[in-house]
Formats: C-alpha cells, structure tokens, sequence
C-alpha cells in the first residue's frame, strides 16, 4: 500500500525527496517552541487553506475539472459547522459538527456534481456554474440580517457574520494556538500522504485518464461519469475541511469568505503553483498565503491586486505555474546533469508541454 | 383587469431587460470566440462609472450612456489586443486570464476611487395604470434591451461584417482562407461585448449604489443565461431570457429577490442536466 507513495503521478521519489519532506516535518513539528503564540496562530492559519487547495488541485490538475466553487463548499461546512457547533451545545459535541459539517458540504457536491456531471458540462461551463452556486450562497447569506434567519438557537447575520459557536473541543480542552497548529499539521500529513497514494492507485490512473481524454477512458470501459464526481465530491468535501476548520479557528465566518474575490483564491494558488502536482500545490500555496498575509496588513486591496496580476502572468508566461516549473529546474540540476541554462529551460518547457 | 395584466408585463419586462442587457455582451464574445470574458461585470462597472462621471461633469444621461458604452467597447478592444487574443486556443486559461484582469480592476478601482461614488438619482417619470405606478424607465430599459437584440440582428444577419463573422464562427481557418480578417472580427466583436456591457452599465447606473464590486451583480445572471441560452446570441441568449423571466418574475412576486435568483440557478442547474448544449442546439436543430 505504500508503494503508492510513490508513481507516475506524483513528482517527488528516492530517499532524497523523503528525507526532504522529513526535514520540514521536523521543522514545522518543533517550529512553536522557538516562535511566540501569536505567529503560531498565523501559521496554523496559514495551513487552514492548504486542504481547500489540494482539493482543487486533485479536481483541476488530476482531474481535468475546473470548479470555481471551492468556496461555495468552504460556506456550506463553515456554516454548517457554527450551527451544528451552536445547536448541539459544544464540548466534544464540536468534533461530530467538524465530521457532519463536512460530510455536508460533500453531500451539497455530490448533489450538484451529479447535475453538472450526468448533464456533461464540462469545460468553461463547470466553472461558471460552479462559479455561479457561489455567488448565489453569497448573496443569500448577505441578506439574512434579520433575526428571522436563524437554525435554531445559531443566527445567520448577514453580512456581519454569524459567532459565538465554539472552537473544537475535547472534553474540556479547548483546541487552539498551538494545539490547533499541531491538529492541522497532522491533518495536512494525512491528507497529503493518502491523496499520493489515491492519485497513483488504479483509481487516480483512471482519474488521469480521464483529464486525458474522456472518450478514451469510456471505450476502455470506464463509467468516467463516476470517476469524475468521486473527484468532485472529494475535492469539495477537502474544501468544507478547510471552511469547518477556518469557522473553529476563529468562532466566526461571514459571506465574504465565500462571494468574489474570496472564490479567485484558491486558484491563483493552484495555478501559480502548478495545479499537475499536489507537492507543488502544497509548497506553493504555503508561499503564497504568507506573501498574501504580509501585505494584507497594510493594504488588503493591494494584495488582492497582486494575486490577480499573479493570476495573470502565471497564464501568460507559465500555465503549467511557476512553483512546478522552478521545482523541475531544480531537480534537473540536482541530478548532475548539468548542461546550459537555455538546454535545461529548453528540458522543462518541454516536459510541461508533455504533461499538458 | 387590464391593470393586472400589465402589471405581469411590466414585472417581466424588468427582469427580462436586466438578462438581456447583462447577458447580451457576454454571449456574444462566447459565441464568436468560444471565450467566457470574467471581467465582464468590470466592463459593465466601467460603464456605469463614466456614465455618473459624465453626468456628474454636466453632460446630458442619455448621451453620458452612449459616450461610456463606446469607451467601455474601446477598452474591450484593448483587452482583446493585449491579453485575451493570446488564448483562443486555450479557452479555461482564457477563463484564468480574465479573472485576473477582474481582480485587478475591482481592486484597484477600491484603492483608487475609494468604495462609493455620488450617485445619480433615476430619471423622474411615472405613470399610472389602474391603480398602480410604474417607473417610465424600466420601461425605457426594456425597450433598450429589444432594441439591443433588433441591433444585433441587423448587425450580424443584414451587414457583409456580419456575415465574414458568422462565416468566422463557423469555420475560423476556412474564412481566414477566404481572405477575412479573422483576427480583426474577433477583436471588433470583443469590442462590441464589452460595449454592450459598458451599455447594461450605463443603463443601470442611475438605479443602483456605484461601488467597484457592482458587477458582481451583474454576472450571476449574464452567466446563467449564457448557460442556458448556449453559444448564438439570437436564439439562444433571447428565448433563455424569455424562459428565465418568467421564473424569476413568477418566485419575485411571491417570495423576493433572493428566492427568485435561487430559483433561477437551480432551474438552470436542472435544464443542464436535460440540454447540456443550452437552447440554441435545440432550437437550430428544429430549425432545420
């Protein structure tokens, strides 16, 4: 089982690249010993997002399927998890609320998807669509201001936002600053290492094989209908992972995390990274979300600008993303086959041209 | 009696106006180039804004309207030139690209402007039918978006433009044979979008809040109905308006604006699932 670790769809074999891994593990495990509380939270905050990218990246990158909806599931679980933590009266309660807020927003895909799906849209139409499921979460959370709008004893808010549910809990502990950082740590090990081995088990080939070409996949006798919403649903459901957990971390979640701009984010980071790759999605949307914080602070208008240039340049002078891209250069050199840059360029450019 | 009956009709007319008016420009660039524009509510946004600039300088509505739907089709063709004539090969990285752009205005337009513009009131004017008033210029709306479709006929289905760009959404390389400009109609034709969207801005910006992010309003709609309508504007994106109208004026009436818009989207979402090509396969198929 875990010789899928390793294979044909994942970058990244050979003990060098796993004592890399290991080596930052180790890093990030001893990391909130040295550092005070509050960049603890930060970070952990950081890594809240990282289950929402690889999602998209499984989806768009593995499986041919660009959805704009990520954060239309972000919603649902976020939501759902402030009321269901709200509702059953927090305590351990909230770690049920975590498991059902997510299964929520899976269900939600796997009702949408089945639509979009079985109805064979595809291409551009998946994403406005999706795009569209969003918005409309958007606008009708925007509008529920009024006390009329609750789920029991949790109200919406509008657009203020809907608190007061508690963070995950167990027991009496509550599971925050550092605590929370090492969940997330563990969670995103989890996720990480069980999406390698899904995309290069029988399954994840035939996933591929149907980004490559859906007719082929059909002929060889694949319900490639079937492949494609398990993708679906497990890429949004790893999206209402990330909106479950942002609503725990900070006891509150509002529409503006599901409308526009909130819904371009996570694919200008699968795409700056290089969406064919889950470990270049994971370094690259790390990169980016710390970039973005930083300059958040002093101007989030300014950040948001630059994530669309980002966006921008990544299609214009590298589709394939930059972080994949650097990442092959690297390797390349690594390996001691050392020739001239403009060969090593000309090596690059033409393995992402195969791999399109 | 007559009162009620116009009433529907009036009802109707507004929400069909808005689908046709949003919707036009979009389907338009999608139909000839195969291309969703993501920016397109920031074109609709840039209308509206030189629209209440104008105004607010003195110039009279009506020609503040026609002045920023020509800039709005001026910059569209900039945008073709510089950014979107890249990617008719790569249509998602088109998708990509656009939205990019989008955030980029958006944000911008935040830092810049700032997040609320003085606004111009609606043009005064009502009348009275029965025992209710309507606003004369949801009626002038409609007759904008019935005279957007007229003008799109004649444009595409009466002028030698329209037939070198029809010949050129058939068969691109074949018409470049022929000796058409293939890479001039698609930029004149990205222009004409972005005009119309320019229009819809310029139309509306007297009825709403100018703030950067209007044309996220906007985009659900033109959206769906491009969804719906599939890739000819004249009879896909006007039966999918018609269809669309009467849902949403049907759940407006009852259960307000918000339902009516759910509503829309899953009625979309379902005719998906029957009409992946939208109406216009349908309808050509039967034309026929």
């Amino acid at each position: 089982m875990f010789k899928l670790l390793e294979g044909p769809q994942t970058l990244g074999r050979g003990k060098l690249f796993w004592s890399c891994v290991l080596a930052v593990l180790a890093g990030a495990l001893v990391y909130p010993l040295f550092a005070d509380s509050y960049d603890v939270g930060n970070f952990a905050y950081f890594l809240i997002w990282i289950f929402m990218a690889l999602g998209l990246c499984l989806m768009w990158g593995y499986g041919g399927m660009l959805s704009f909806g990520q954060t239309l599931f972000f919603g649902i679980a976020g939501y759902g998890y402030g009321v269901l933590a709200i509702n059953m009266g927090g305590g351990t309660a909230t770690i049920a609320a975590l498991v059902l807020s997510v299964a929520l927003a899976m269900i939600a895909a796997g009702i949408l998807g089945y639509f979009m799906i079985w109805g064979g849209i595809n291409g551009i139409f998946f994403g406005i669509v999706t795009l569209s499921a969003t918005l409309v979460l958007a606008f009708f959370l925007g509008q529920t201001a009024g006390p009329e709008w609750h789920i029991g004893p949790a109200r919406l808010n509008g657009f203020n936002g809907m608190k007061g549910m508690d963070p995950l809990t167990v027991g009496d502990f509550y599971i925050e600053g550092s605590a929370l950082y090492y969940v997330m740590i563990a969670l995103i090990v989890i996720v990480y290492l069980a999406l390698r081995m899904l995309v290069n088990s029988g399954i994840g080939n035939v996933i591929a094989a149907t980004r490559e070409n859906p007719q082929r996949a059909e002929m060889l006798g694949y319900d490639v209908r079937k492949y494609q919403l398990l993708t679906f649903v497990i890429g949004s459901g790893l999206a209402g992972l990330s909106g479950a957990l942002y609503t725990s971390w900070g006891q509150f979640i509002t529409p503006s995390s599901i409308g526009l701009p909130a819904a371009a984010m996570p694919i200008v980071w699968v795409a700056f990274s290089g969406r064919s790759d889950l470990t270049a999605t994971l370094v690259g949307s790390f990169l980016l979300l710390f970039g973005f914080q930083t300059i958040t602070v002093y101007s989030q208008q300014a950040a948001l600008v630059l994530m669309g240039a980002l966006l921008l340049a990544t299609v214009m002078l590298a589709p394939q993303g930059f972080v994949l891209g650097i990442g092959k250069l690297v390797a390349d050199r690594w390996r001691g086959r050392r020739r001239d840059d403009g060969t090593v360029m000309a090596e690059a450019g033409r393995l992402q041209s195969e791999e399109s | 009696m007559s009162a009620e009956v116009f009433s529907l009709f009036y009802q109707f007319a507004d929400v069909f106006a808005f689908l046709i008016l949003s919707a036009a420009g979009l389907a338009i660039v999608f139909g000839m180039m195969g291309v969703i524009n993501m920016a397109h509510g920031e074109f609709i946004m840039c209308g509206a804004y030189v629209t209440v600039g104008l105004v607010n300088l003195g110039v009279p509505l009506a020609i503040s309207q026609i002045l920023a739907a020509l800039t709005a089709g001026l910059i569209g063709v900039l945008v073709e030139f510089l950014v979107v004539r890249r990617f008719y090969k790569r249509p998602l990285d088109s998708l990509l690209a656009t939205w990019g752009l989008s955030l980029i205005v958006t944000q911008s337009m935040l830092l810049i402007v700032g997040s609320a513009v003085r606004g111009i009131g609606t043009p005064e004017g009502s009348f009275a039918i029965g025992g209710y008033t309507f606003s004369t210029y949801r009626l002038v709306l409609f007759g904008c978006a019935v005279a957007v479709l007229v003008a799109l006929y004649i444009i595409f289905m009466k002028t030698r433009f329209g037939v070198i760009a029809r010949a050129t959404m058939q068969n691109a390389a074949m018409a470049k044979a022929l000796g058409a400009r293939t890479g001039r109609i698609y930029a004149i034709s990205f222009g004409i979008g972005a005009g119309l969207a320019g229009l819809c801005g310029a139309l509306y910006a007297p009825t709403m809040t100018l703030i950067p992010t209007m044309g996220a309003t906007f985009v659900v709609e033109s959206f769906v109905t491009v969804v719906i309508g599939g890739a000819n504007v004249l009879l896909g994106t006007a039966p999918a308006a018609v269809f669309l109208a009467m849902i949403r004026m049907a759940l407006n009436a009852s259960y307000g604006q918000i339902i009516g818009q759910i509503g829309m989207l899953v009625a979309v979402i379902l005719i998906v699932r029957v009409l992946p090509e939208g109406l216009s396969s349908v309808l050509a198929r039967r034309g026929r």
